[in-house]
């Protein structure tokens, strides 16, 4: 593997993080700084804030990244397949085929499941699920 | 040691040339977004206001930085730095303009053809969105938390739409190397006809439409939606570091318009002639002007569009595009294996 | 397998959903905010993106208009009252002069009446331009504001043409229109007329608001996801609106066709021939349609009224220190927001007992915790936006 292509990646990297880390040394040499507790207080609106904000965000935002982990690794499949795929043939075809139907079931499912509905107030989503609730108790 | 010279050499250029093309892009965006809405824009620093941008990132220098009270201090300050360096890094694989020989040693107008150059534009493409969680989250602030989260979901989001709308292409030009899907692409159809890649309109779509919610800008840009959450993440930044965000915000622009260049547009082909030195002007001067076609396209629809709603806008992802780009490689897929191996049956 | 796997199933949700509550954030939207337009506090409690609940905090801008009127003789309140919802300055003039006129039993002549009414209209047509302007904005469109405010600045013109101000006009008298300057003696004040080719230049002037109306059409209207944000967002059904006592263009997209215009008739928009508008949706893009709509239906009167002007006295007899017996009145008129309307009591002499003020905005803004309940939080700028309130009006 040629890791000489990646020279210029590391040369960049570095050039970036001083560009950006000089660029802010200077401007606090420069710059005034007249602190004061009204102006480090964190924007809200003008009001002081009783609460900080929760560390908790609601489950629905992290289930994008874990959705987003499944299609992202097909991507990468994908890719690795059709950069070669004239040495696959039909058989290449087919497989990669399947693999993609059973992703498009994926996406069907989570859909169904109702993950996909952004609108739904999470909770809600919840009690959906467990509403049948005596029913599965006497099954249990 | 030479070859390091030459490294170095163009990474320095690059980076000049990055940052002078983005202040060109700032100021002729809120030039043609002014004549959109029937004013002028800025028009008196240099001519024709065009050192604007520059003034404004003098004045953000000297501006104060304060750090609010209840930020965490270090992601607080790396977040900007990292927002800006994978904006700068992506612009290394963009081939600008044909190789040029002088003295008989080829020189590419590319910093550096990595192998892997579409895996290595989607892994820095993704690396900004750490940028703007990290500086949500580290703000200790409400709006920009609620500003990092919807990014983190939208970002992502179209990343998976981005990456699926780059299989056909790949499979069309069997290569990962931006140089090389370039080169692919200065065939001809018919003997005329450009064989760019645009002819994968869907995945051209699908890639274009990503491209603006990769980059926040309007109509997704609910990640600073100012009439929302009044700025999103970088509502407690100020000063340079700001300076820092929107810099990586027109860099990305700049790239992403580059890329659909690169990938749907043919990049830097076109028609070549006359002299040796023509030659080697000519491509770069294509590659700009379809790069600030797809700019205008970036601005137009800034002038013209309302802000999507975040329900909608992942609705709009996940259950239209996504599905679109699955369905559209495995027509690619059949269609490419007629082409190349015949009819299965036969 | 059935059931035990479903019995499992359940466990697991419930395990999850247990484990998964997220605590509510209680966030502050306002009063320093983009789009609240002015001082507007909402306290809102977010579940993520999802508002579970909101309560307005009002009171930022609370000037004390009904104790300052008891201490104002009747001619100074003109200049205040304009004041109240500073969009719409004229509009919220006239019901206070014709109520003191009707408890005095005065009566402006008929052409200071079609001054009044002209005026109104143009007031109209300005405050729904700045609403169509920025309503697109607070979606995020910012083009339109621009399109549109520019003809606005027109309809302005036209105003300070006639009065001398664009925003206050000060320009209602108990008995007709204000004084021009140098008019003679007191005794024989010459009140402002129409000045010499002020006519024409209103037809032109609303040629171009007609145009402007079709550019925001063009723009807006049909616009994929401006519909996309307001279509059935924010939905307030008729029986909502008028509990909650909502009035013009809000309470008139919710289906409820009424328009104050054709019932109280101290204007005489009785000889005029307008429809009022209404929408059946009571959702966001409704309110805007309507008010777009009525801009063009302000045009329609604006122009049946210029060719049906009189001729005549400006100004009906007045005596110069106004005392207005004892007496209460209620006078309303159609604001451009809705009913406005001023509850007058008077014990005699030179300043009002008491005036109370029925603003617009405030009956308006009181169903933004009913409307907003389970709303998502970009959906909270585009429901507070086609409200269309004023906070000046708000808290007066």
């Amino acid at each position: 593997m040629d890791l000489a292509a990646y020279l210029p990646v590391a040369l960049m990297f570095i050039l970036g993080v001083v560009f950006a880390a000089a660029a802010m040394l200077i401007s606090w040499r420069i710059a005034p700084n007249n602190p004061s507790p009204e102006k480090l207080a964190p924007y809200e609106c003008g009001i002081v804030p009783l609460q900080e904000p929760v560390e908790r965000f609601p489950v629905k935002f992290y289930l994008v990244a874990m959705l987003f982990v499944i299609f992202d690794v097909e991507i990468i499949f994908l890719f690795a397949w059709a950069v070669r795929m004239d040495e696959f043939g039909w058989a290449g075809i087919a497989s990669v085929g399947l693999f993609m139907l059973l992703l498009i079931e994926t996406l069907g499912y989570v859909w169904k499941r109702g993950a996909l509905d952004w609108n739904v107030a999470s909770r809600a989503r919840y009690r959906r699920v467990v509403a049948p609730e005596p029913e599965i108790e006497e099954a249990a | 040691m030479e070859d390091f010279i030459v490294a170095a050499v163009k990474t320095v250029i690059a980076f000049a040339l990055l940052f002078t093309v983005v202040l060109l892009l700032v100021w002729i965006e809120r030039r043609i977004v002014a004549f959109m809405q029937n004013r002028l824009g800025p028009t008196r620093a240099g001519p024709l206001g065009i050192l604007q941008t520059l003034a404004d990132g003098m004045k953000l220098l000297f501006k104060e930085s304060m750090t609010p009270d209840r930020v965490e201090v270090w992601l607080y300050l790396a977040a900007p730095i990292m927002a800006l360096v994978p904006a700068v890094l992506i612009f290394l694989v963009v081939p600008i303009g044909a190789p040029i020989t002088i003295g008989g040693t080829e020189y590419t107008l590319q910093v550096t053809d990595l192998n892997v150059g579409v895996l290595y534009v989607l892994a820095m493409s993704s690396m900004a969105v750490y940028a703007i969680a990290l500086a949500g989250w580290s703000s200790g602030s409400k709006y920009p938390l609620l500003g990092s989260v919807r990014s983190a979901a939208q970002m992502i989001s179209y990343e998976a739409a981005m990456g699926l709308a780059l299989v056909p292409v790949i499979m069309f030009n069997g290569t990962t190397s931006l140089a090389g899907i370039v080169e692919a692409q200065g065939a001809t159809y018919f003997g005329f006809l450009p064989a760019w890649n645009i002819v994968l309109l869907p995945s051209f779509v699908v890639f274009v439409i990503a491209m603006f919610a990769e980059t926040n800008r309007a109509p997704f840009d609910l990640v600073e939606a100012e009439q929302e959450i009044v700025g999103g993440f970088h509502t407690e930044y100020s000063g340079f570091r700001f300076a820092l965000f929107f810099l990586a915000e027109y860099i990305n622009l700049f790239n992403m318009s580059a890329l659909t260049v690169v990938f749907f547009l043919g990049g830097w082909q076109g028609p070549v002639f006359g002299p040796t030195v023509l030659q080697w002007i000519l491509p770069v001067i294509y590659f700009f002007a379809k790069t600030f076609a797809i700019v205008f396209l970036f601005i137009w629809v800034r002038g013209t569009l309302p802000r999507m709603r975040y329900d909608q806008l992942m609705g709009f992802g996940w259950k239209r595009l996504i599905p679109v780009s699955l369905a559209w490689i495995i027509l690619a897929m059949i269609a490419v294996g007629i082409r190349r191996f015949g009819l299965p049956w036969a | 397998m059935s059931d035990e796997y479903r019995a499992m199933m359940h466990r697991s949700e419930v395990a999850v959903s247990v484990e998964l509550q997220t605590q509510d954030m209680t966030l502050n939207i306002g009063p320093q905010h983009p789009s609240t337009h002015g001082v507007l506090r909402l306290v809102a409690q977010v579940d993520g993106e999802r508002i579970t609940s909101v309560e307005p905090v009002i009171g930022y801008m609370h000037r004390g208009y009904e104790k300052l009127a008891e201490v104002r003789s009747y001619a100074q309140m003109t200049a205040l009252v304009n004041r109240i919802d500073w969009v719409s300055g004229f509009a919220s003039e006239v019901p206070f002069i014709v109520a003191v006129e009707k408890l005095m039993g005065i009566e402006a002549p008929e052409r200071a009446q079609w001054i009044r009414l002209i005026l109104t209209e143009l007031f109209r047509i300005s405050s729904h331009m700045v609403f169509t302007s920025s309503y697109p904005l607070e979606l995020g469109a910012t083009t339109p504001l621009f399109h549109v405010l520019r003809e606005r600045e027109r309809v302005l013109e036209l105003i300070e043409g006639m009065t001398g101000g664009r925003f206050h006009p000060n320009f209602n008298r108990v008995g007709g229109i204000k004084p021009a300057a140098g008019g003679g003696k007191t005794q024989k004040k010459v009140s402002m007329d129409i000045p010499e080719g002020w006519l024409d230049a209103t037809r032109a002037t609303m040629e171009r608001v007609m145009l402007s109306t079709h550019q925001s059409d063009t723009l807006v209207t049909g616009n994929e996801l401006f519909k996309a944000r307001t279509v059935g967002v924010g939905v307030i059904p008729g029986d909502k609106a008028v509990e909650y006592g909502l009035s013009g263009p809000n309470l008139r997209a919710s289906g409820v066709a009424y328009d104050l215009r054709k019932h109280e008739y101290h204007l005489p928009y009785d000889q005029v021939d307008f429809d009022v508008i209404s929408a059946p949706g009571g959702d966001c893009y409704d309110r805007y349609w309507v008010r777009l709509q009525e801009i063009r239906e302000s045009v329609k009167i604006v122009l049946q009224a210029i060719d049906k002007i009189p001729d005549g006295p400006l100004r009906a007899k007045a005596p110069r220190v106004l005392k207005v017996p004892k007496g209460q009145i209620y006078v309303r008129g159609e604001n451009p927001k809705g009913e406005f309307g001023y509850y007058l009591i008077s014990e005699g002499g030179q300043k009002p007992y008491r005036l109370k003020i029925r603003s617009t905005s405030f009956s308006n803004l009181s169903i933004l915790p009913w409307v907003l309940k389970g709303a998502l939080v970009p959906d909270l700028v585009a429901v507070m936006g086609s409200l269309d309130f004023v906070l000046g009006d708000v808290d007066r």
